[in-house]
């Protein structure tokens, strides 16, 4: 895994920042990577992942919706059906009874007609029977024998006495056939009342249900209010069986549920009660076929989803990797630029001490030449020899002229040397007093009047020696450029806070007019004509940022220029 | 015999002019010594020199205002103006201030012994 990934990881990934004050950071460019890959992922990625699951949603409901609709109209048109049966039995019946010459002691014969005539214009009628206010059954027409039996201890009775009809639930009666009940009440002209009570042959009732044109996994059946089925079902069980499923609560409108099954089955319930009947009409649809649906749906989707996101993050990864590549070497390219010219800026400024220290060296050497000249001289032209004290005298004068210029040779070698980037501890008033070193004899010969003032208490300073050095010649450099001979210098160094040491520079020269003091430290910007590249300030300004200080302006024309620089004690 | 040149060095530098005053002597040339420009100026009101050689730079008055003091005290004092710099500009712009000649240091006193000879022939002293 590290192998690879030291195999993949970008070249940016632990590339090393230089930040202000020689601190370095590491995690620069990655962090940018990082940042830049959670910023479009989650500007892309999330949107996408929320409209699948909102299209999911949207399309699970579609589905149940179109699974519940024809449930919906199924349960209503059977219902209709079933109470239209039960209706039309139930109106036959009443018909009957309203008959004025209807009552308890209808003859037998009567009856009889009267069931043939049912049986022929409604079917399903299995008996009729006529029964009286005592609740005796006076007349009966049917298979079973069933005259003279006495009714008013039963339920229904009583029922039918306060309501004038009664529908039964479905029972198995004698020969356990199941079947059910409809009894109508006629009040008599004498103050009682007689009782009509039909036998339904549930097959009618079943062949209603089993004509419907079901789907599998589809069950559509009647129970009554207990919950025990009226008719067969296809998986629920038999007539006059419980099912297993809790009755759904009594509305008088087709209604659709979504319930479990004894199996945890999610199921489809459409229902819808019979009025003025026991019986509940009940379908049933597995949840399976929608389920079916989802699921592909979801697999489709899910596959979708995996894929764009996979292409997704390789193109964020891709180019994002780019992007910071491209960052990284934009920057490399950049300090490598700027490295060339802080170091064409050094060797130039080195090009300028050259002058002046060739001017230095050749005054030793002179010395040098004259002494030696004149020794030459008392040894060949002159008579005789001189004192032993004035020959001495003559060579230690020569060997310290070569004193003299192995000082100046070794001043500017150490400025040379220190091209690496290194952090040492520096006493700023030895250090400026060094970088004087270079440019004394100017102010020697121009009569410039150089003064430094150094507070007692500057601590030493960590810093880089030669980007320090730079950044003085540089500022003095420009300040000897601006006074006339005969000016004056002040060089102060002063705490600036407790971990800031400030050296503020100030000349007495031309100073720089307002419309040019904001552009000093910009590259390019020179007033010197052809004598300036106009980078010295700007690579002064990028070199104290570097050392983690600031450096700033004040100026006044005609009145001076002061620059001042403020450099961390600790690096 | 010829009439003995007075010769005048000025520079700031005493051991180099000691050296080489000591030098034009034993080839015969009077010589006298001053180590500024200041100096210089009091030494020629009170003994004219023939021909001063004169350094560039020097702290307080310069060898270029001394040059220009001379001339207009007494525009016949031959000036040949010595210079650490090797900058050819500096040279020129003396010449164009009135000096007669110009020599880098260091230099070889055969030089110098020439220029002081042909200012001597131009003024027909030789």
């Amino acid at each position: 895994m590290k192998a690879l990934w030291s195999k993949i990881r970008p070249k940016f990934w632990k590339a090393q920042v230089d930040l202000s004050g020689g601190e370095q950071d590491v995690s620069y460019y990655s962090r940018i990577w990082k940042v830049a890959v959670a910023g479009i992922a989650s500007v892309s990625v999330l949107p996408l992942v929320a409209m699948a699951f909102m299209n999911m949603n949207q399309y699970q409901n579609a589905l149940k919706a179109q699974l519940v609709f024809p449930v919906t109209r199924l349960v209503s048109n059977t219902k209709r059906t079933i109470a239209y049966f039960l209706h039309e039995r139930r109106a036959a019946l009443r018909y009957i009874v309203m008959d004025k010459d209807f009552d308890a002691d209808c003859s037998m014969e009567r009856l009889n007609r009267t069931f043939i005539r049912l049986k022929n214009s409604y079917g399903g009628f299995v008996d009729l029977g006529v029964i009286d206010s005592h609740g005796v059954q006076k007349a009966y027409v049917g298979p079973y024998d069933l005259a003279g039996k006495d009714y008013h201890t039963q339920p229904w009775f009583r029922e039918v006495i306060i309501k004038g009809v009664y529908v039964s639930d479905v029972f198995g009666g004698f020969r356990d056939i199941p079947h059910f009940v409809i009894a109508v009440k006629q009040d008599q002209d004498d103050g009682g009342f007689a009782i009509l009570r039909a036998t339904i042959d549930t097959d009618r009732f079943n062949s209603l249900i089993s004509s419907l044109d079901l789907r599998p996994f589809t069950d559509a059946f009647v129970i009554n209010h207990e919950g025990v089925l009226q008719t067969p079902s296809r998986f629920h069980g038999n007539t006059l069986e419980k099912i297993k499923l809790p009755v759904p609560p009594n509305t008088t409108t087709t209604q659709v549920l979504e319930v479990q099954d004894n199996k945890g089955q999610p199921l489809i319930m459409g229902y819808a009660y019979i009025e003025e009947t026991p019986f509940v009409f009940l379908v049933l649809k597995h949840e399976k076929e929608l389920m079916k649906g989802v699921a592909k749906l979801r697999r489709n989707l899910g596959l979708f989803l995996a894929l764009s996101l996979g292409l997704i993050l390789v193109v964020i990864l891709g180019a994002a990797t780019h992007l910071v590549n491209r960052i990284y070497e934009a920057d490399l390219t950049r300090t490598s630029a700027q490295h060339k010219i802080e170091h064409t800026n050094k060797m130039a400024s080195i090009g300028r001490l050259a002058a002046g220290v060739a001017h230095e060296i050749n005054n030793p050497l002179a010395i040098i030449n004259e002494k030696g000249g004149l020794l030459k001289d008392i040894l060949s032209l002159g008579s005789d020899l001189p004192p032993k004290e004035k020959l001495v005298g003559l060579i230690d004068s020569i060997i310290s002229s070569v004193e003299r210029c192995s000082v100046i040779t070794h001043r500017l070698l150490g400025f040379a040397r220190h091209i690496d980037v290194r952090s040492e501890s520096i006493d700023l008033s030895q250090f400026i007093e060094e970088v004087l070193g270079f440019i004394g004899k100017e102010a020697l010969y121009r009569n410039i009047a150089v003064s430094m003032d150094v507070a007692d208490d500057i601590p030493l300073i960590k810093s880089d020696r030669g980007r320090l050095q730079q950044v003085f010649l540089n500022v003095l450099n420009n300040a000897f450029a601006a006074v006339d001979d005969g000016g004056r210098i002040d060089i102060s160094v002063e705490p600036a806070s407790p971990d800031r040491v400030s050296v503020t520079i100030t000349d007495d020269g031309c100073g720089i007019p307002p419309e040019n003091l904001r552009a000093v430290f910009e590259p390019f910007f020179s007033t010197k004509g052809e004598k300036g590249t106009g980078l010295g300030l700007s690579i002064t300004y990028g070199l104290v940022q570097k050392l983690g200080g600031n450096i700033s302006v004040e100026s006044e024309v005609n009145k001076g220029t002061s620059f001042v620089i403020t450099l961390p004690v600790r690096g | 015999m010829t009439i003995p040149t007075k010769l005048l060095l000025v520079d700031d530098e005493e051991d180099f002019i000691s050296a080489l005053a000591e030098r034009l002597r034993i080839r015969n040339y009077d010589t006298s010594l001053a180590t500024s420009g200041e100096a210089a100026m009091l030494l020629i009101q009170q003994d004219r020199p023939d021909i001063v050689i004169l350094d560039l730079k020097m702290p307080g008055m310069g060898g270029m205002q001394t040059l220009k003091q001379i001339k207009a005290k007494d525009p016949t004092i031959d000036v040949i103006m010595v210079t650490g710099s090797v900058d050819s500009k500096v040279g020129e712009s003396a010449l164009s201030a009135g000096a007669n000649d110009h020599l880098v240091k260091p230099f070889d006193i055969k030089n110098l012994v020439e220029k002081i000879q042909d200012i001597r022939k131009k003024r027909g002293l030789n």
